[in-house]
């Protein structure tokens, strides 16, 4: 049977009813578009939050408290809280051969006072070297330093858009405010560093450690530190050694019973993706959803069709038509329709997602507008997994019909 | 001998209910015969007519077809023999719709695996035959009912068949469309076709040589 003609046929036959068909394929179309927009919205994702964490500065090692498996992130990130690292910890990994600054942090959200305004802001406790570590300039002032973080001393470094908020045209520098019911003395601004991701550094001030520590939060653990390393090649026997250090330091001899992670901006990356590869695949599934409801749409609309024709079916099979050549016609016939419903589907989730990474790159986030190849491949094997799957119930009724049965058929 | 059946029944089951619709039906066609079944509608003229044109089977007797038992054919088996050897012209027609005049001629020989080329030219010709030469492109349904048959009688050439089954070919014309038709089915029986036509009508049936006379599923008696 020739296999143009049969298209030719289905097409025509899909023109001839051009609501039916739209709304037949419309299921498809909405499932296809779904699955090509969360892709490209889950690419888009990811791209922000690596964006963000490559602007922390690169050559990073991060250490959280509390083990975990490779590859899997640790619980510290699920906001449970675990005491065991400490500032002393952190600060042995300093000597480390090509490190050049280390940092631990706390953070807390509390309102910052300046005479009669109040602005809710998070609070940084970091190290004295937390501007080379984060690759992070002052614009005014300067930074505290480590003899201020030791002497518990109250003074704070603002982000560029919080000093704004707080003091506009006047210069904050020298003046007071308060945090946690301490009168803190403002010492510098950081230069803006602008939007990444989820945190906007700017809003954020930050204060000495142990003050942080002692007079804030009352608690004696780190919750995160990082480590500058001088270079790439440096990183990996950086890292190795932040382990040795660590383990030694806290009497473990097992590896397999760490009580921090540490990892390398490469592997925090790698087991990010991790992530937003399951988050993607649930989200992927949702879509699957969608199109299984126009699968089913498809073959609803395939049985009406070989009601419909059932006497055209009849005189097909009068005049020669085998069992295969019925049931490949209307498979080919419930594939064109899916087919034409997928690429629909392909071309608006491609303009939508285009549309939306236009609209957040506009606004001012570093967010990558990502259709893959892959993603519109997938998405066409899977319509036409569609269109045979649920196209072959109605063709396989339609061949197993006995000429006459049909051709009788009123 | 084209076609033989010995001791045709056919009984059809509804519910409970068993009709019996052929008694035990004897004919012979001949090569190159034309051939009128006639009867009063439920006189299983047109079951027989659906037998011998293997759309339907037997309850019991023999068929035999170009020299073959029909009854050891399968499914599909038969769908070749119809494709190859038969060709139909029915009632109403039933050429595809949306579809074209060539296509539809051209419909047999595709599922006989024939060239495209070949089955463009052989339904050009069939086509030009039948009067049609000037609709080959207009789809089916922009053609009257007479073009309409017209091109299924292209259609049922297609495959240079052994037998033309015809159902009521005039069953749905007009008087002129019906002189048209006949007078086509006289050409073909003079390129000597053999021909089978069911009809009612007494002036479709003097076309033919003879007419098989078909009563209470039985044939009552032979004319001409």
């Amino acid at each position: 049977m020739n296999f143009l003609l049969t298209i030719k046929i289905a097409i025509r036959g899909l023109l001839s009813n051009k609501i039916r068909a739209l709304l037949t394929t419309l299921g498809v179309i909405i499932g296809v578009s779904g699955i090509i927009v969360i892709v490209s919205v889950g690419n888009g994702a990811e791209s922000l939050i690596v964006n963000q964490i490559t602007s922390v500065g690169t050559n990073l090692i991060g250490v959280l408290p509390g083990g975990s498996e490779e590859g899997e992130p640790p619980s510290a990130l699920f906001g449970i809280v675990i005491t065991t690292l400490k500032s002393d910890d952190v600060l042995a990994l300093k000597d480390i051969p090509g490190v050049v600054a280390v940092s631990g942090y706390n953070n807390t959200v509390e309102p910052i006072v300046y005479q009669n305004q109040s602005v809710e802001s998070t609070i940084n406790g970091v190290f004295a070297s937390y501007p080379e570590v984060e690759d992070a300039l002052v614009e005014k002032g300067r930074f505290f330093t480590e003899a201020e973080d030791s002497s518990l001393a109250k003074v704070v470094v603002l982000g560029h858009v919080i000093a704004q908020d707080l003091f506009g045209d006047q210069d904050p520098i020298g003046k007071q405010i308060k945090i946690h019911n301490h009168s803190f003395r403002v010492i510098g601004v950081f230069e803006e560093r602008g939007v990444s991701g989820f945190s906007n550094d700017d809003s954020n001030v930050y204060i000495p450690s142990q003050t942080m520590h002692k007079l804030v939060l009352g608690i004696n653990h780190i919750a995160m530190a990082r480590i500058k390393v001088d270079t790439a090649d440096n990183v990996a026997p950086a890292l190795e050694e932040v382990k040795a250090i660590l383990r030694s330091r806290h009497g473990i001899t097992d590896p397999s019973n760490d009580d921090f992670t540490a990892r390398s901006q490469a592997q925090g990356l790698s087991t990010l993706s991790n992530v937003t590869g399951s988050i993607k695949l649930f989200l992927a599934a949702i879509a699957a959803i969608a199109l299984i409801v126009g699968g089913i749409g498809i073959m609803n609309v395939m049985y009406i069709a070989v009601t419909e024709r059932i006497n055209e079916i009849g005189l097909r099979k009068a005049i020669g038509a085998k069992r295969k050549d019925i049931l490949s016609q209307f498979l080919t016939e419930a594939v064109v329709i899916t087919a034409i419903g997928g690429f629909v589907g392909i071309a608006i989730g491609v303009m939508v997602s285009f549309a939306i990474a236009t609209v957040i790159q506009y606004l001012g986030y570093s967010w990558d507008f990502i259709v893959t190849a892959d993603s519109i491949l997938y998405a066409s094997a899977i319509i036409m997994g569609i269109g045979i799957v649920f196209g072959y119930a109605p063709a396989k009724k339609a061949a197993e019909l006995t000429a006459i049965a049909a051709l009788r058929y009123e | 001998m084209l076609l033989q059946t010995k001791g045709i029944i056919k009984n059809y089951i509804t519910g409970d209910i068993e009709t019996k619709v052929l008694k035990g039906v004897d004919i012979e066609v001949k090569k190159g015969e034309f051939v009128a079944l006639m009867g009063h509608s439920g006189s299983g003229k047109s079951t027989l007519m659906h037998i011998l044109g293997m759309l339907d089977k037997q309850t019991d007797g023999q068929y035999i077809f170009d020299g073959e038992d029909t009854s050891k054919f399968d499914e599909d088996e038969l769908a070749e023999i119809r494709n190859k050897k038969i060709g139909f012209v029915f009632q109403a027609f039933n050429l595809l719709p949306r579809t074209s005049a060539i296509e539809n001629v051209r419909l047999p020989m595709m599922y006989a695996g024939e060239k495209e080329d070949y089955q463009i030219k052989r339904a050009t010709e069939l086509l030009e035959k039948v009067g049609l030469g000037h609709r080959l492109n207009n789809l089916s349904n922009e053609l009257s009912g007479g073009e309409q048959q017209r091109v299924a009688v292209a259609r049922a050439l297609a495959n240079k068949p052994s037998l033309i089954l015809a159902d009521e070919p005039t069953g749905n014309l007009d008087g002129a469309s019906t002189n048209e038709i006949m007078e086509l089915f006289d050409q073909l029986h003079k390129e000597d076709h053999t021909i089978l036509i069911v009809t009612h009508e007494d002036d479709v049936a003097a076309h033919a040589d003879r007419i098989i006379w078909m009563k209470d599923g039985l044939v009552s008696k032979r004319k001409k």
